[in-house]
């Protein structure tokens, strides 16, 4: 219905963040686009004491090319991200994952680092930018660290964030020529979220063997899932569709989903092979150029 | 409000549909509450608990939002737009002429936000295909119409605009 009672703060810095972050520990959270937040405590799933507005703090937004990276703020909605004329010629499969993500008016809110920090198993973002190889900056009282995606989502909305540090930037290696990204996915008829879905980094060489392959599956578990199996298979193959298709049948490899309301566990499993074979085909097809 | 929430009450500088407010709320109050009850501007509809309805849809600082799921406080300093804030001196908006020319209303409570969805999408895209309409709509759902006539009320106003 409606939240229940809270402080707010609108904070001017980040810094100014860190430090009320510090101040009211476990009672306080950080608010962004708060499409994430505010649904949660609308339904009191979640009930913070203190809110901590970091949605006007200047110099958190924006899609730039630093060096070999993309430098992404984390306050980047998704809808921007979908629209970046940088991402797209860089990324597709990062434009594709942002725009997949709920709706029109959702992606005119939510933010990237929202997405990032609260880890849902079931969005689009963790699991793109896993395969994608991004590394997240956070911020805290000791000073900055980068942690990879795959050191940074540990469990169902867990991720190695301390609770008094802030994630500020994605950085996304600008992958070689050669590559291709792609993004697929089974959205919930009702919700949108992912059933399943598969993100890949691909890069070939001009023989058309596969050079490597990060592939990343959502949807199977607590979190994205590295398809090491699929990648194994792949890599020194050249890409044709049954190469394809043979690397993609081991997606589910080690995972261990659970039946659901919407589906069975095989079904994911299942449907997880048929989304990373689209998706490694789509990247195959952009790395061919 | 009750004493505690008189201690907490936040001030906010708002701009509806053209017109600056500023005043105090709660935190927790959402921006489609202070809209049809501090403003009293009820165009905007609560439709749902899960933020997927889209009924309270408005546009916030020129993006189209949806009102339940962003607090007050948030909006301070921004530009928002009702769907009383369409028409212009009893002319209607073309898209709200195109809901009466095709029908595109039924009981009229997923209206509002349809219409403010569609304003959004033609303002970058003035000749939408069907697909896109529909794309352009996953975030308004609609128990009446089936969507047919709501489709062809915004591509009849795409083409009213653009004439």
């Amino acid at each position: 219905m409606f939240p229940a009672s809270f402080e707010y703060f609108a904070a001017r810095s980040v810094e100014e963040a860190i430090e009320l972050l510090t101040k009211h520990g476990e009672d306080a959270k950080l608010l962004a686009g708060g499409h994430s937040l505010i649904p949660a405590m609308k339904l009191r799933l979640a009930a913070p004491r203190y809110l901590i507005d970091i949605g006007q703090v200047p110099g958190l937004s924006g899609v730039n090319v630093d060096g070999e990276t993309l430098a992404i703020g984390a306050l980047t909605v998704h809808a921007d991200i979908a629209s970046s004329d940088l991402v797209r010629q860089w990324l597709p499969g990062l434009a594709e994952a942002a725009s997949v993500i709920g709706d029109v008016q959702v992606r005119n809110r939510g933010t990237i680092g929202g997405s990032v920090a609260h880890a849902d198993p079931a969005a689009d973002f963790p699991v793109i930018l896993t395969a994608l190889g991004a590394s997240f900056v956070l911020v805290s009282p000791s000073g900055r660290r980068t942690l990879s995606a795959d050191d940074f989502f540990i469990d169902f909305f867990t991720t190695a964030l301390k609770p008094n540090e802030v994630l500020t930037e994605i950085r996304v290696p600008l992958p070689p020529s050669g590559s291709g990204t792609a993004y697929s996915k089974l959205p919930h008829p009702a919700s949108g979220y992912v059933v399943v879905s598969a993100g890949v980094l691909l890069s070939r060489q001009p023989s058309g063997q596969c050079l490597s392959a990060r592939v990343a599956i959502g949807g199977l578990g607590s979190g994205p899932l590295r398809a090491k199996a699929t990648e194994a298979v792949l890599q020194g193959q050249p890409l044709t569709a049954e190469a394809i298709a043979a690397a993609a049948a081991k997606a589910a490899e080690g995972a261990n989903p659970d039946d659901d309301l919407y589906t069975s566990a095989d079904y994911k499993r299942h449907v997880a092979a048929v989304y990373a074979r689209r998706a490694i085909e789509e990247a195959a097809r952009r790395a061919a150029g | 409000m009750t004493g505690e929430a008189e201690r907490m009450a936040v001030p906010i500088s708002v701009n509806v549909n053209g017109v600056r407010h500023e005043t105090e709320v709660e935190p927790r109050l959402l921006l489609v509450y202070f809209l049809r009850e501090h403003l009293g501007l009820t165009g905007t509809h609560v439709g749902c608990d899960t933020s997927q309805c889209g009924a309270c849809t408005v546009h916030f600082n020129g993006r189209a939002v949806k009102s339940c799921t962003i607090l007050a406080v948030q909006a301070n300093r921004a530009q928002i737009t009702t769907i009383e804030g369409l028409a212009h001196e009893g002319t209607l908006h073309p898209i709200q002429e195109g809901f009466r020319e095709k029908h595109g209303a039924q009981c009229g409570y997923c209206t509002p936000g349809m219409i403010m969805s569609a304003g959004y999408l033609l303002q970058t895209s003035p000749n939408p295909t069907d697909e896109e309409i529909k794309h352009a709509l996953e975030g308004n759902l609609c128990r009446c119409t089936g969507y047919v006539n709501i489709v062809e009320a915004i591509k009849w106003a795409a083409e009213r605009i653009r004439r």
